[in-house]
């Protein structure tokens, strides 16, 4: 009984202070984690996460099958800590060719658990307390708290929209820095710049000038870009996806990001890759042989084969990355269409599956809260999916605390369906705005 | 890092690294095919783990543990055991912090722990003389000794059993010791079993949670590819009370979010096939181990015969080796390096064979008590055996 007592009191005592570490601080929080389980819950049609509902294509199902076949039992064992040799050999190739650069497959590259994780070893390798890291906003929702969890200080500097002229749809590219914005939040503490082209969430796809703008403040403060390309291949109308890498003085100072998930419609298989000077690789291997050591080595064999056949079909009318953007701008087209007709009024993004619509002209059905410290979006968002069964993800979910109220009337669409799911979007939709246009 | 490119070499005997050569069986990789057929699980799944995964875990988990096990608040899966214990260290684990850590141990505990800004203690296995049978049970922890190492500052302490290199399996009263220390001084308890599975005849395991006062405090670690046979799944999970569990949770959605959806069904589907034969011998929970301990028996009979000292293992599937028995003079090389690291060295160039130095699993204080064993894996097939065996018998004719 004597024990018992002194274990109560010594817990007692001990649980004053926090079991977690401060870390984690600010960090709990996950927008996903909420929105995930309403869509699971109430959703009928699914345009929120992120990931296509239409199957990967058949020949990277087929290098899996490959790769599961016959004795080649060794697959099913650890490969390369920082990437299969397979894997690492043809991305050295292909990004060497498009990058116009000798790439070594052993220094320039390294394999992650998905493009995720890819950032988590670029923020714990280069960030530290003390160092600045900018982040233009809208932002995939994860560079935050990474930033924070590594010590370091999110310095967050706006997209604005220009006006549209003459009534016409917005498109994502009159979203823009303010160059002296942009320039006034390099400071001496500085460390890096995230960037992302084409942008989740609003599809903006960076051009030539705005790369160059960014890349000459780089260089003059000598910071690290940390550049997230995971819809490299997804731009649409013809639009060139720029890699800042391949501007002047920037190959020696960016990690460029991508992502097995969205390159070939495997989000489930969490195969990502960094692409870099050795310099700068060399840490984030030091990362990332004390986190996860190892990816997994079947998903990254048929990865590899599948950039093997990318690399002889590049440029050629069967390549993936030639129809899936060609498949997913039909996609768009339609669903800009059908958020058009009924009185959203959709961004069309230049790239990425996804696009903003704005529904400050559509919103009468769903009140807004005053006195909440809620979104309005976010309100919207969790109103549609509950009684429409048509789940979005408000924009205010890409905005930093301090300014989740300064586009609060947007939300965003994936369009990476299939067609009867775009279609009964669509029908949803549309009796919606019957129900409201009539008495 | 440094060993595996060494033995590389396929004209090189590994018995290095711990990577089965040996086939995982054959429904798991069924159950994989299965998975990759099916293209809803192509896509991202929820991130602290697939539902039928952790559902499969939580039955064979409550079953061992004899408790209720809540498979969304209880458990996380990671990307191997290895982000298991990334996931703790980085959720419980901060600067100011101390953390005790049983020497020899599994390499990256050290690390791990300096990342998160704490300090490593750490306190020796010492070989306790019994009679003539080298086991790994005869290597144990002092308990005055431990009780030292503990103080207001330790935050928590990491047990590993089966113990990877020697292969102890820590007992009853030996996780007793431990228990009473942790409740003592309100210290967490990072517990990697991923060996859970592999004890040899005569031996238990025991998981250091289910002892009185040590569930709310303690995280389980396992492993995919140390249960299954297959490494290259990176595939590991960490059980404990929610309180503890979310903070990891924190974490894992801030570095990697999700792991690949297909092995966690593959994995899911396996588990359920084995956890519906729990009361059978044919069990592949069991049945490893019996197929290990055969091999655990040969390998240390050619090493005996090879006039090398193996320490028996009670579980897992290392052998650590005595080999000053040998008497190899290495003096003449580098002289900054351990005794074990330049044998081991001089066995892959001259002998074709690869083990992994015991020193690289000591701190900088405990290496040259540590230097004259290396360890051996024997999770290996039949012919990797049979060529080690040629090399070992042909040891002694060469350098006698």
């Amino acid at each position: 009984i004597k024990a018992s007592n002194s274990l109560s009191v010594s817990l007692q005592a001990k649980m004053s202070r926090p079991v977690q570490a401060r870390r984690l601080e600010g960090i709990d929080k996950n927008i996903w984690v909420d929105f995930v389980k309403l869509a699971a819950t109430y959703s009928k049609v699914n345009l929120g996460q992120g990931f296509p509902d239409f199957p990967p294509p058949d020949f990277l199902k087929e290098a899996l099958v490959r790769a599961l076949s016959g004795e080649k039992d060794m697959l099913h064992q650890y490969t390369r800590a920082f990437g299969h040799p397979l894997l690492v050999k043809m991305l050295a190739q292909f990004f060497g060719k498009l990058l116009g650069r000798d790439l070594d497959p052993m220094t320039n590259v390294m394999v992650t658990v998905g493009a995720y994780q890819a950032l988590f070893c670029c923020f714990q390798a280069f960030v530290e307390e003390g160092d600045e890291v900018i982040i233009i906003e809208p932002f995939f929702d994860c560079y935050e708290p990474m930033v924070k969890m590594a010590g370091g200080t999110p310095v967050f500097v706006p997209l604005r929209p220009r006006p549209s002229k003459d009534g016409r749809l917005m498109s994502s590219a009159d979203w823009q820095l303010d160059p002296a914005e942009l320039a006034s939040k390099f400071s001496k503490r500085t460390k890096a710049i995230v960037l992302n082209s084409p942008n989740n969430p609003l599809g903006k796809v960076f051009s030539r000038g705005e790369l160059e703008l960014i890349a000459g403040l780089c260089v003059k403060h000598d910071v690290l870009c940390i550049s997230d390309e995971v819809y490299e291949w997804l731009v649409y109308d013809g639009k060139e996806h720029i890699r800042i890498a391949s501007l002047q003085g920037m190959w020696d100072r960016t990690v460029t990001i991508g992502s097995a998930g969205k390159t070939f419609s495997v989000t489930g298989w969490k195969v990502g890759w960094t692409v870099g000077p050795d310099r700068l690789l060399q840490h984030l291997c030091t990362v990332h042989q004390n986190s996860v050591y190892h990816c997994a080595t079947i998903a990254q064999e048929a990865v590899g084969q599948g950039f093997q056949r990318e690399l002889e079909l590049y440029g050629k009318p069967e390549s993936y990355f030639v129809q899936l953007p060609k498949e997913l701008q039909r996609k768009r087209d339609w669903l800009v269409q059908s958020l058009d007709a009924v009185g959203m009024k959709p961004i069309i993004p230049e790239g990425t599956y996804f696009l903003v619509a704005d529904i400050s002209e559509f919103k009468s059905d769903v009140p807004d809260v005053p006195d909440s410290s809620e979104p309005y979006d976010s309100i919207f968002a969790k109103w549609m999916v509950k009684n429409k069964g048509l789940a979005a993800i408000p924009l205010s979910a890409f905005y930093c605390e301090a300014h989740k109220n300064n586009y609060n009337h947007f939300i965003r669409f994936c369009f990476a369906k299939e067609e009867a799911t775009l279609k009964a979007a669509n029908d949803i939709l549309q009796k919606w705005k019957q129900e409201k246009t009539s008495p | 890092v440094e060993f595996t490119k060494v033995a590389a070499d396929p004209s090189i005997v590994n018995l290095g690294q711990g990577l089965p050569d040996i086939s995982p069986p054959t429904y798991v990789k069924e159950e994989l095919a299965k998975a990759a057929a099916n293209d809803r699980l192509n896509q991202y799944t929820r991130g602290f783990g697939h539902p039928s995964l952790v559902k499969a875990l939580s039955q064979v988990y409550e079953r061992v543990c004899g408790r209720k096990i809540d498979p969304l608040t209880d458990i996380l899966v990671t990307v191997g055991a290895y982000g298991s214990l990334f996931s703790t260290i980085q959720a419980l684990i901060e600067e100011g912090d101390e953390v005790i850590i049983i020497e020899p141990f599994y390499d990256c505990y050290e690390p791990m722990v300096r990342m998160a800004g704490a300090k490593p203690v750490f306190i020796p296995l010492r070989y306790k003389k019994d009679g003539n049978s080298a086991s790994s049970a005869n290597w144990v922890l002092d308990p005055a000794e431990l009780a030292n190492k503990f103080n207001s500052k330790t935050k928590a302490i990491i047990l590993n059993t089966p113990h990877n290199p020697t292969g102890k399996v820590f007992t009853r009263e030996e996780l007793q010791v431990i228990a009473d220390l942790c409740i003592k001084h309100d210290t967490l308890c990072i517990s990697d079993e991923v060996y859970e599975w592999l004890v040899y005849k005569g031996n238990k395991h025991i998981k250091i949670a289910t002892l009185p006062g040590m569930w709310e405090r303690t995280i389980t670690i396992g492993s995919a590819g140390k249960t299954y046979s297959v490494t290259g799944w990176k595939l590991g999970w960490s059980i404990g009370p929610q309180n503890l569990i979310k903070h990891l949770q924190v974490v894992h959605q801030n570095t990697l979010y999700t792991c690949p959806t297909p092995l966690q069904e593959a994995l899911a589907q396996a588990f359920w096939i084995d956890y519906k034969r729990m009361d059978d011998p044919d069990c592949y929970f069991y049945s490893l181990s019996q197929e290990l301990e055969s091999k655990r028996d040969r390998m240390a009979q050619l090493l005996q015969e090879a006039g090398l000292k193996p320490v028996i293992p009670d579980g897992g599937y290392f052998m650590i080796v005595d080999v000053s028995t040998l008497n190899v003079d290495l003096s003449g090389v580098d002289e900054e390096q351990p005794y074990d690291y330049k044998f081991v060295r001089w066995m892959i160039t001259s002998k074709k064979l690869s083990a992994i130095p015991l020193s690289a699993f000591c701190g900088p204080e405990t290496k040259r008590e540590f230097e004259k064993y290396i360890r051996f894996c024997f999770i290996k097939k039949d012919s990797t055996l049979d060529a080690a065996e040629v090399i070992l018998k042909n040891w002694t004719k060469q350098t006698a």
